[in-house]
């Protein structure tokens, strides 16, 4: 069954037909062709697929397409203005926080979304104090990071690009 | 001794060059590969360990709108070659393990796709399956070789003899049994195939997600009976693989078959991350009876190891898990055999560092206990163990700097103030240590083409970067070898198009390649000058590279490891690991770092998380996919840190260089283990080691 | 994946209706398991209602000093809000401590209690599970049992044939804390508007696994309300996993002390949250040491059942738990002395 969408993708209005069952990943992948948000498990177990959606960080292989119609959608693409990186990415090429790319969009949704969580005062699993203000500690940033897996294993590098993209 | 070459790019730590389109995501992966009005399959599996397809109802599936084809073992069309039984895809009723390829839909969408491949009703005549791995096994056998050449078996003095004997004078004897666990690879980028059949021209274009695009080409071509010249096969990108894309499997020949049955469509393929676990190889179960035997001074006078490990019943994966022990240490009496169980299960293949991987897990344990049996430190152990020359071959090692890994590793880690079960807070901990090991090895063919055009050198070599840097480091070798600038340089891969490359495997890739980009340099210059003029082309093959065969050519570290272990619940943290390797010349210290922690986390991983739970009644893996299948996340990782020796080597290679992709998950799980004994004084033998195996332990 | 028609009503009396009035129609609301489901083929419905933007997002204070958390709040925001981090810090921790980042963000409080198991074989429909194809068998017996039930299961070796036996857990972090919290669930479905207590919410599997709540067909979460907790009662959640984050429980405790008296509740041990409430009764009036409360914990688990399977079965879990109680009660008495 189809369904007409509009959505918000990287700043362009973009229209399409999915299928009631397209994920927001397939409508981006397949169906605009926005490579960004990589396809790693289908099943929110590896968050590659990490996108903002509405300003926010979350998985768009388990947000059906049509159930976000009208929704503001940035990938890691649309994070690098004009040419210029994000502050997140020059960080990932700077501590090599990456080798074969495939997780790294999903990683670098996640840590801008990380960064604007620190600033709304979230806590984390790790926040010693609840009722504290959480500082961007490798402790911190490295359990808040824990949703985007990295098979080759850069995570020592992940973690303070992101400290340091975040200013700490 | 090669003519080594003169550093300037070489040992800069350059950043990717593919850097920036990893980071946007614009880097296209082979599914990825936009294409004109794709068409999508979603493959049939088998759901009984073994058997025969008696019927395949697919008439629900044709009749849905958008669907294209459904090709079963009923209607596929016959394969040139059939030797091969893993790319036998739909060439016979046989089911042989359970997961197997059984049949594909081809849809307009892959919503459609999906739905009409779930939609086909399959019946089974359904026999009894052996699948589960047992060192007492009836079906033991002996394989001729296990992978990479090695003998399967290796003997030298009389083990038996020094293992009755060595009680007197202080000696030791230890007989232990260590297992690994099945692994499998799980690169991030599941594998996938855009495939494209032009039936006019009969040619067969591929953007598969491979290690190699040439053997991946040669395996297709041997499949399908193809020409070389009728298919190329492109892959920029690799989105990792760690061995299990080093070789094709059925996936890629289904995809092939899928674009025949509908020329002139592109298709595409991608294995769920469920279907990865049965279809893209795995890393044997192994099981490791070792025995060592020592005077009271630490000398080893025997060591043997005895491996028991899994194939499938269809094709022979032997992993050669007892080589590492044969030339660690030194020892007048020695043993190592493999034995393999041909079962009903999904076929093995190569993951990072097959054989020294596993290979080092029970020998680096066994030592560790033999060390605290004797009442020495274990890195004393280890350097009393020190063979002058290769133990196997009798050959001098073309470097081997074991000792000084062992010694520079404990001072940084502060080893001589290690903890032995010492409590912080709720905390037991404890620090442990291991050696690792990698032979350098280099492949016999590869060419790289060099020409100089509007200005640029331009070299051309079908190698794969799959995250380890190839994009960036090559050219750096290729400035060096011509005496210029590296941002003179253009390094093009990952494309038949190219001239021929061996596969990123074996951590043999820039040895080999790098190897022949050098021999074209050289020979460029040679012939062309300093001033070259625009065109001037050249190739170089490896074979044309000096070639050492004297010296015996091993990268060698030593990890230490600091472990945490909860008093309460047994939850394990390591919060420090430093490796310290000698690794030859380091070509690029920013991607040869990531390499090699890359490789100690994934170490770690092993250590603490990885395991494919093996359900022997219904022969799959029953945790198969990423929520169960625990990979280290972010979390888990502390403290990482990857050094090394200023080791000079010039017996290797033009660049001085060994590799660097697997050496760092060598010996780590060993060294987890070893600190978790020291922080609780449970040993755990079997992998992982888990907070139920440590709990009986805790106060 | 099976073809569903979508709906997105207007309201939730509307979407109530949807639903009661379509024996194959589900609630959608965060997604992060249903759609999981969806495409495993676990879950194959003609029709998805869409509430997500329905219920109501708003945590509100209640007169009783207690908390109202609206069905669509998310697990991020339901964590971050301060009247929950310093009112009621188990809850914070349970929701922290779950899946990650980006799944909180999408995650509902409606959503949440509602997930099922991870139990492997219930999530692979090419094997036999009585949760999700009734009367088939449950393949978990005698198979992967690591993470599944050792309490309120049918006996030492339940018939993997029968067509009742699961030994299934319930997977949410949060239910957990809302169990030990006594919280309160606002439904409004075909019948109208009721409220069931948080501990009566999930089943025992019983006669008939596939129902994993009280719920009717129809029945969505509105509200869940969080009593006032009494003046210096402190609380706290520990989970133990496999990895240090994103991973489901092997066992979790959630417990409540106030003035030698303890409430707990226990995840990753049962087809629900388990409410230790004998232990609970034992140690009511303290004190709260670490012998009394492992006795206590020792009573509790002394009608555990470990099931035996690969890898060394659950076994485990019986000492893990209490080891973990002692631990988590230990961590709040100290911190009141």
């Amino acid at each position: 069954m189809d369904a007409d969408i509009t959505l918000r993708v990287d700043g362009e209005t973009r229209r399409l037909t999915v299928d009631t069952r397209t994920s927001l990943l397939d409508a981006l992948r397949e169906r605009l062709g926005n490579p960004s948000p990589k396809k790693g498990c289908d099943h929110g177990q590896c968050g590659a697929c990490t996108i903002l959606l509405d300003g926010q960080r979350a998985l768009s292989c388990l947000a059906l397409a049509v159930a976000y119609d009208g929704a503001e959608i940035t990938t890691a693409d649309g994070l690098a203005r004009d040419g210029e990186l994000h502050p997140v990415q020059r960080a990932f090429l700077e501590r090599d926080a990456f080798q074969c790319g495939y997780c790294t969009p999903g990683q670098i949704c996640s840590a801008v979304g990380v960064i604007d969580e620190f600033e709304k005062g979230w806590p984390s699993h790790v926040t010693e104090d609840l009722t504290g203000e959480p500082e961007i500690t490798h402790d911190e940033v490295a359990e808040r990071m824990s949703g985007n897996l990295c098979r080759c294993a850069a995570y020592v590098n992940i973690t303070p690009a992101v400290q340091e993209a975040a200013g700490a | 001794m090669t003519d080594l070459l003169e550093p300037r790019a070489i040992g800069q730590g350059l950043v990717r060059r593919d850097g920036e389109l990893k980071v946007r995501g614009t880097a296209t992966y082979a599914v990825e590969t936009p294409v004109e009005n794709p068409a999508y399959c979603h493959p049939v599996q088998a759901t009984v360990a073994r058997g025969r397809v008696t019927a395949m109802d697919t008439a629900a599936a044709t009749a849905l709108d958008g669907v294209l084809a459904v090709l079963t073992p009923f209607d596929a069309e016959r394969l040139a070659s059939t030797e091969d039984a893993e790319y036998a895809v739909l060439q016979s009723d046989e089911v042989a393990f359970r997961g197997q390829l059984i049949g594909v839909v081809i849809a307009e969408t892959s919503e459609v796709a999906r739905q009409a491949a779930d939609s086909v009703r399959v019946t089974y005549d359904e026999q009894e399956h052996d699948a589960e791995l047992a060192v007492d096994h009836p079906g033991l056998y002996k394989p001729e070789k296990v992978n990479a050449g090695h003998e399967t078996d290796t003997a030298e003095g009389d083990v038996a003899a020094a293992m009755a004997t060595p009680q007197r004078d202080g000696g030791v004897t230890l007989e232990r049994t260590y297992s690994t666990a099945m692994y499998h690879n799980n690169p991030l980028e599941p594998h996938a195939t855009t495939a494209l059949w032009d039936a006019d021209a009969q040619f067969l274009t591929l953007w598969d997600s491979t290690q190699g695009v040439h053997p991946d080409r040669a395996a297709v071509c041997e499949v399908f009976g193809l020409e070389q010249e009728q298919v190329r096969v492109v892959c920029p990108y690799v989105g990792g693989g760690f061995g299990s894309k080093g070789t094709p499997h059925a996936n890629v020949m289904l995809a092939v078959m899928a674009a025949r049955a509908l020329p002139g469509r592109p298709v595409k393929l991608a294995l769920t991350r469920q279907q990865m676990f049965f279809l893209a190889g795995y890393r044997t179960p192994t099981i490791q009876q070792m025995q060592l035997a020592a005077d009271r001074r630490g000398r080893l006078q025997a060591i043997a190891i005895d491996v028991v490990e899994q194939t499938s019943r269809i094709k022979e994966f032997a992993e050669q898990t007892g080589v590492p022990a044969r030339m660690m240490y030194a020892s007048p009496n020695r043993r190592s055999t493999h034995r393999l169980a041909a079962l009903d299960v999904p076929v093995p293949s190569w993951m990072r560092a097959p054989g020294e991987c596993p290979g080092m897990f029970g020998p680096e344990v066994a030592m560790d206990e033999l060390a605290e049996e004797l009442g020495l430190d274990p890195v004393e152990l280890r350097v009393r163990n020190e063979p002058e020359v290769d133990p196997e071959t009798g050959k001098p090692w073309s470097s081997r700097n074991l000792v000084r890994c062992l010694r520079e590793g404990a001072e940084r880690f502060g080893w001589a103030e290690r903890p032995r079960g010492r409590r912080e807070g709720d905390w037991l901990v404890g620090y442990g240590v291991a050696s690792s090991v990698y032979p350098t090895m280099r492949q016999a063919t590869s060419t790289a083409n060099l020409r100089y055009a509007d200005g640029r050198y331009v070299a051309e070599i079908g190698a794969a970067d799959l995250g380890t840097g190839a994009w960036t480091i090559l050219p750096q070798i290729t400035a060096d070898a011509l005496g210029v600038d590296v941002g003179d340089v253009d390094v093009r891969i990952g494309d038949t198009q190219y001239p021929t490359a061996s596969v990123a495997g074996g951590s043999s890739g820039t040895n080999t390649w790098g190897s022949a980009l050098v021999v074209a340099a050289r020979a460029f210059r040679d012939k062309f000058g300093g001033s070259p003029d625009d065109g001037d082309e050249i190739s170089g093959d490896v074979d044309q590279a000096a070639k050492d065969d004297a010296h015996a050519p091993y990268a060698f570290g030593a990890q230490f490891v600091e472990a945490r272990v909860n008093a309460d619940t047994g939850e394990i943290r390591v919060p420090r690991l430093l490796g310290v390797f000698g690794v030859g010349r380091v070509i690029n210290p920013r991607t040869a770092r990531s390499q090699l922690i890359g490789g100690m986390t994934m170490g770690l991983s092993m250590a603490l998380h990885e395991n494919s739970v093996w359900d022997p009644r219904i022969g799959q893996v029953a945790n198969h996919d990423l929520a169960e299948y625990h990979i280290t996340v972010n979390a888990d990782v502390g403290e990482i840190e990857a050094v090394w020796l200023d080791e000079h080597d010039p017996y290797v290679n033009a660049m001085g260089s060994k590799g660097i992709g697997e050496i760092g998950i060598t010996g780590t799980a060993a060294a987890v283990v070893n600190a978790v004994h020291a922080a609780t004084g449970v040993r755990v033998r079997d992998l992982p080691v888990t907070l139920d195996k440590v709990l009986p332990g805790l106060p | 994946m099976k073809p569903f028609a979508y709906a997105h009503p207007g309201d939730v009396a509307e979407a109530v209706r949807d639903v009661a009035a379509e024996p194959n129609a589900v609630f959608l609301a965060g997604g992060t398991n249903l759609v999981d489901h969806l495409r495993l083929g676990v879950a194959r419905p003609d029709l998805v209602v869409d509430v997500r933007t329905l219920t109501s997002r708003e945590i509100t204070d209640l007169d009783d000093g207690g908390l109202r958390l609206g069905a669509a709040s998310t697990n991020s925001e339901v964590a971050a809000d301060r009247r929950v981090r310093e009112r009621y810090p188990v809850l914070a921790q349970a929701l922290l401590a779950g899946a990650t980042g980006q799944l909180r963000n999408m995650a509902t409080t409606g959503g949440n209690p509602l997930q099922r198991t991870r139990c492997p074989y219930f999530q692979d429909v090419t094997t036999p599970c009585n949760k999700r194809q009734p009367g088939t068998g449950c393949s978990a017996v005698g198979g992967y049992t690591r993470y599944h039930a050792i309490l309120g299961t049918p006996g030492a070796l339940p018939d993997p044939t029968a067509p009742e036996t699961c030994i299934a857990t319930h997977p949410s972090d949060m239910a957990v804390a809302l169990t030990a919290l006594d919280a309160q669930v606002h439904t409004l479905g075909p019948a109208g508007v009721r409220t069931v207590p948080f501990v009566d919410l999930h089943r025992l599997p019983g006669d008939d696994p596939s129902k994993d709540t009280v719920l009717e067909h129809g029945e969505l979460i509105t509200a869940i309300d969080l009593p006032p907790l009494p003046a210096g009662a402190r609380s706290a959640y520990r989970k133990v996993r496999d990895r240090a984050s994103y991973a489901f429980a092997l066992v979790s405790v959630a417990a409540v002390v106030h003035d030698g008296d303890v409430r707990i509740a226990l995840g990753g041990v049962a087809h629900k949250p388990w409410r230790a409430t004998r232990a609970e009764e034992i140690l009511r009036g303290g004190p709260l040491t670490d012998h009394a409360v492992r006795a206590a914990m020792d009573a509790e688990l002394a009608v555990a059942q470990p099931q035996p399977g690969v890898e060394g079965g659950n076994g485990f879990k019986i000492p893990l738990a209490a080891r973990t109680v002692a631990a988590t009660v230990r961590t709040l008495t100290e911190e009141q002395s």
